[in-house]
């Protein structure tokens, strides 16, 4: 094992390849457990999709060891709480808990990363639950919007489909697949294990080790873990779609591709949000985030009456994805109007130096969010694992300082490189005036 | 090796100023963050029916200008420092919340006092406000979840207050006067019934000698008094009612029963006994039949509310509308089979722990503790609370849970609302 010791955590090694970060947190009595895998939906083939979020779901099916009632007894009785997220890059299971009651959590979440049951009418019961949460999902117009806008400007890398998947490939994918995608995936030196709260570092890492040591991470012969995918070259020409549904409100999403978290001028775009749209909080848990009232999108969309909601933003990811403004209208207001409106603001970015006190501004609102997100201990393990996603902690560590790096010339260059009209996808949901009726 | 321990008479710091505002304050310097949380006396139940969404409309229009600051100046001093301040409305109360560095505190606390005390009511801003409000309401009406919580509240509660939902209609929101929210402003805010919890980087005496400092002046002769709400009357029959959303896939429901009061000594065993139901590990026994065994829905739970007058025993799941009778049907037969089976002794003894562990998890941030805190004084339940908190909920026996599970769960009065697609059949 390889063991590191920094001022504010210790970080590890093990011999299987599995990375290791622990950070002592004594405000509160509990621990927070995060397992993460390097695997997402952009690692489905075609026909594929949805297997890296199937999996997630079987997670929780149990183990030979530990059934699935028992590890969600261990859980609950306990008071703590637990969940999975699957995204484009990445699948991450945590629990924060009573730090004295960690143990078990600890135990069966080690278990599962390579001893998942698949009973094959599990698998069946969870193809209808996973269906029924895409339905739910479809219910909003903004989620078939947002499809919609994402597959335009995204046609080869497989950040093209919505990490659920299709309904197509949902209802034909099989046993076979599911098993397949697991122990491809997991396995230790493809995780990163992350755990925050009131700990004594040596004491958790001694209780890492008896757990995952022994976990081979060749238990089969693996084929290696290929992550690099061909990239979209940007449309030539700006891409405008429409649909039409129930209601009395117009959806406007409007797309540009963006850059990857790690690129050096992430930091740019980062106070570029925060001056257009308004400060993101990029914390999952905990952390306030900060109003958008006096941003240049709230004054130039919805003090001036062309809009009933504004903003915009884009999630971390490993390769370029989208960044996205999100326009809610009245059906009396110019669709038009807003739109221009909004690109005469992109077009000022792109044109008119920016005052130094306004970086400075935008600086302070990152550091006040950042504080936030340091009260709360399940936020601080979270972005121990999440950093090493796309990049690694030093990252966070080091995030308000390259904030500070930026300078009115990089805005600039960032909004011309960036937000090109011709590389933008138009995603327009009309409402058709049909209401709830009564029927019974 | 943790310093912190749950909130109680032994941090908590409660100070009661001259004009009947109720200061609370605890001091963690882990953080450089303070949160702000509080309550002050106004909320829909001083609605004029026809004017429903008045206090809401109010309570906005107070964050959109006052009589030093316009709209965005008043913005450009919370957001340029990271702070943010919010004046929310609900039922009983209107909540105030902020959150900024431990070094803007006077200052934002200053900003607060300005917005509830010198408020513009700016005839512009309301107007935008209004639209605001309509389209908010726009979305209501294309929300299949929303409809059905309207719709259970509506045939449960029947002519009881509770039945209105508290952000209106767009009728009510479209007749509200720039006069009737002055009306309201004047007659109904003021310091009686309000408090202000601070929590945070911040010494406990000097967050009240700065409330004290933006606050302590407040006086307002023409303050209503609370308005006693009265009991709600359960329905006298079942009740269902379907609402078809054009062009949507599934279909909300929402099933269930009037509950108690939240200082009935029913409360606690009932909760206790919904977490078995619908809310322990994976939804508990309704989660494991109808998503985990029958995978019929993504998600089916239950929730217990309770206020000043009688809440709700609701149960719900967003299901493919031709699982909707089934899904009913399923849910019946789990609670049936736990009213005729009981409470068994380790069940219960895995909620009881589940209770008493998660209590420090909701106090990770300042925020939660501040809520808790506050919820302490606004329940008077005295500041020890949390400390007898588990031998409180370990003095309660399977026998009791059950008891006042059949009590309330028995009734054939169950009301049933749903919304979604077009069904091919009325239900039973």
């Amino acid at each position: 094992m390889k063991r590191t010791d920094f001022e504010d955590r210790v970080e590890a090694e093990l011999d299987n390849g599995l990375k290791v970060l622990i950070k002592p947190i004594p405000t509160a009595p509990i621990i927070s457990h995060w397992v993460w895998y390097r695997v997402g939906s952009r690692d489905e083939a075609p026909g594929k999709t949805g297997l890296s979020h199937w999996v997630e779901h079987m997670q929780f099916k149990g183990t030979p060891n530990y059934s699935a009632e028992e590890m969600e007894r261990e859980v609950a009785r306990k008071g703590g709480f637990w969940n999975a997220f699957t995204f484009f890059d990445w699948t991450t299971y945590y629990a924060t808990l009573p730090s004295a009651e960690i143990d078990g959590l600890m135990h069966f979440e080690a278990d599962r990363m390579r001893n998942t049951a698949y009973p094959p009418d599990e698998v069946e019961s969870e193809r209808e639950v996973i269906l029924s949460e895409l339905e739910g999902s479809e219910n909003d117009p903004t989620f078939r919007l947002s499809r919609k806008v994402q597959e335009a400007l995204i046609k080869i890398h497989p950040y093209h489909h919505e990490v659920i998947g299709t309904r197509e490939d949902l209802r034909s994918l099989s046993y076979h697949d599911l098993l397949e995608h697991y122990h491809h995936y997991y396995r230790p030196s493809n995780a990163v294990l992350t755990i925050a709260g009131d700990l004594n570092p040596n004491e958790m890492l001694d209780k890492v080790a008896d757990l995952y040591a022994n976990i081979p991470d060749n238990k089969e012969p693996h084929l290696p873990i290929t992550r690099t995918f061909p990239l979209d070259p940007p449309n030539q020409g700006e891409q405008v779609f429409e649909i039409d549904g129930p209601g009395d409100t117009v959806f406007v999403e409007i797309s540009y591709p963006t850059l990857p978290a790690a690129h050096p001028d992430t930091y740019a775009l980062i106070i570029f949000d925060s001056l257009l749209s308004g400060p993101t909080n990029m914390n999952m848990f905990g952390g306030g985030s900060v109003s958008n009232k006096t941003s240049r999108l709230f004054k130039a969309l919805i003090d001036s009456g062309l809009a009933m909601g504004a903003g915009g933003g884009s999630p971390i990811t490993i390769d370029p994805y989208l960044y996205t403004f999100n326009l809610t209208l009245r059906p009396e207001q110019s669709i038009s109007a807003a739109i221009q409106a909004l690109d005469e603001q992109i077009e000022r970015l792109q044109t008119e130096t920016v005052p130094e006190d306004q970086i400075a501004r935008a600086i302070k609102q990152a550091k006040a969010i950042f504080a936030y997100g340091t009260e709360n201990i399940t936020n601080q393990a979270f972005w121990l694992g999440h950093a090493e996603m796309f990049s690694n902690y030093t990252w966070f560590q080091s995030y308000i300082n390259n904030l500070e790096k930026v300078t009115p010339q990089d805005l600039i260059r960032i909004a011309r490189q960036c937000f090109i009209k011709q590389h933008r996808a138009v995603g327009i949901y009309h409402p058709n005036g049909e209401h709830a009726e009564e029927s019974w | 090796m943790v310093t912190h321990s749950l909130p109680g008479s032994e941090d908590i710091t409660r100070v009661e100023l001259p004009n009947g505002i109720v200061v609370l304050a605890r001091e963690n310097f882990f953080s450089q963050s303070v949160a702000v949380q509080g309550f002050i006396r106004s909320g829909s139940l001083y609605d004029p029916p026809e004017k429903l969404g008045l206090s809401g409309l109010t309570a906005s229009l107070m964050m959109r200008g006052t009589q030093n600051r316009g709209f965005d100046q008043l913005f450009e001093a919370q957001e340029s420092v990271g702070a943010r301040l919010a004046i929310n409305s609900g039922t009983h109360l209107t909540s105030l919340s902020g959150y900024c560095l431990a070094e803007d505190l006077l200052g934002q606390l200053g900003l607060l006092a300005e917005m509830l005390r010198e408020p513009l009511f700016d005839p512009i801003e309301m107007e935008k406000l209004r639209k605001q409000f309509l389209t908010g309401l726009d979305l209501r009406a294309n929300d299949t979840g929303a409809i059905a919580e309207l719709n259970f509240d509506a045939l449960i509660y029947g002519s009881h207050p509770y039945a209105r939902p508290d952000e209106g209609y767009p009728e009510t929101i479209k007749s509200i006067t720039r006069e009737d929210v002055l009306e309201h402003h004047r007659t109904i805010f003021g310091p009686e019934g309000m408090a202000l919890c601070v929590v945070g980087a911040v010494k406990s005496n000097q967050a009240v000698e700065w409330i004290n400092q933006t606050f302590g002046d407040w006086k307002n002769p023409d303050q209503r008094k609370e308005i006693q709400i009265s009991d709600a009357i359960p329905p006298e029959k079942p009740q269902r009612k379907h609402v078809t959303l054009p062009g949507k896939i599934q279909t909300d429901l929402i099933m269930g029963v009037m509950a108690m009061k939240r200082d009935d000594p029913d409360y606690i065993p009932a909760q206790l006994a919904n977490s078995i139901l619908g809310e322990f590990g994976m939804m508990g026994r309704i989660g494991m039949e109808v998503r985990e065994k029958s995978g019929l829905a993504y998600y089916a739970a239950s929730g217990l509310g309770a206020s000043i007058a009688q809440g709700t025993w609701d149960f719900n799941a967003r299901v493919n509308p031709e699982n909707l009778e089934k899904t009913i049907a399923l849910i019946n037969q789990v609670i049936r089979d736990f009213l005729k089976e009981g409470v068994q002794q380790e069940d219960l003894r895995d909620n009881q722990d589940a209770f008493i562990g998660r209590l420090p998890l909701g106090l990770e941030s300042n925020r939660g503790v501040a809520k808790a805190v506050l919820d302490l004084e606004r329940k008077k339940r005295g500041f020890d609370y949390y400390y007898n908190f588990a031998d409180m909920v370990r003095a309660i026996t399977p026998e009791r849970v059950t008891e006042v599970a059949r009590k309330y769960l028995t009734t054939p009065n169950h009301v049933i609302s749903s919304c979604g697609p077009r069904l091919k059949k009325k239900g039973k």
